[in-house]
């Protein structure tokens, strides 16, 4: 196993200090909704955490593809990282959400058109894992794998533009938002930067944990092979 | 000045479970990795012919 490389190192620094920032941010930098109160403040880590889960999803669809074309397992490591980390994140976005809605909406959950698609997807990659466990052979497993995350990509747009294109509670911070949706809010440019440094700061973040699980996938492979060549 | 609404309780909730969730998943990464480190050394232990 190759040691930590430095700039994994300064990367962890970094994510510590935007982590740090981030919340910050939210916390204080960020002035008090009228209407929600201080829950609103989980707004810039409800949407920070639904970007990085957004973009890995997408990412594990884009590599699985190259997979395909190149049958080289280094692509299946990434899609296994993209996918494991986008759903702890995405895990994050549904409870925040949940969580906001209670005092907003009166309730922890609704079969809202939004709130669906977000549980299916999650549920989506979180099945993923258990297609993988259930194959052996590592060709087999990346090359279902790499399948499975180009049909499960699908997911992830549609439970973006599901709150532009259908009549939905669930507020549009970009765009306009349907007529029935509700515990919207203005954003004052102070939340617009809470907002961006959230985006900012979960990127790099999320850029850190694939690296770690990269690495780690890279250590799997190595003891899978090695315990096939001891057992011979 | 203004009054707002007491969710504070919900706001404490929600940053608790972010930093649970990322936490733990850091600690599981850092676990698997520490685990895996072990098996590769007993396999190469294993792997290496044994000297008389």
């Amino acid at each position: 196993m190759q040691s930590k490389p430095v700039a994994l190192t300064v990367l962890d620094v970094l994510s510590v200090i935007a982590l740090g920032v981030a919340t910050y941010f939210a916390l204080i930098f960020a002035p008090t909704e009228i209407t929600m109160g201080q829950v609103q403040r989980v707004f810039y880590f409800h949407v920070g955490t639904a970007w990085v889960g957004m973009v890995g999803f997408m990412l594990a669809a884009v590599t699985g593809v190259i997979y395909l074309a190149t049958k080289n397992m280094k692509w299946d490591r990434v899609s296994v990282a993209a996918v494991e980390v986008s759903t702890m994140f995405f895990f994050i976005t549904i409870v925040l959400g949940s969580i906001w809605a209670r005092p907003a909406w009166n309730t922890w959950w609704t079969w809202d058109p939004r709130l669906t698609t977000a549980a299916v997807t999650e549920l989506i990659y979180i099945a993923y894992f258990m297609l993988r466990a259930g194959i052996e052979d590592p060709e087999k497993r990346a090359r279902f794998g790499a399948v499975y995350t180009l049909l499960g990509g699908i997911s992830v747009p549609i439970t973006f533009m599901v709150i532009r294109l259908f009549r939905t509670i669930h507020p549009v911070v970009i765009g306009n938002e349907s007529a029935a949706a509700q515990g919207g809010f203005s954003m004052a440019p102070t939340m617009v930067t809470a907002m961006l440094i959230g985006f900012a700061a979960f990127t790099i973040i999320f850029i850190d944990l694939m690296w770690h699980r990269i690495r780690l996938g890279g250590l799997q492979e190595k003891v899978e092979q090695l315990k096939l060549k001891v057992s011979v | 000045m203004a009054s707002y609404p007491d969710t504070s309780g919900y706001m404490i909730a929600g940053f608790i479970v972010s930093f649970l969730t990322m936490g733990l998943y850091v600690l599981s990464v850092y676990i698997r990795n520490k685990n895996l480190r072990s098996d590769l050394e007993m396999l190469e232990s294993m792997d290496k012919p044994e000297k008389k």
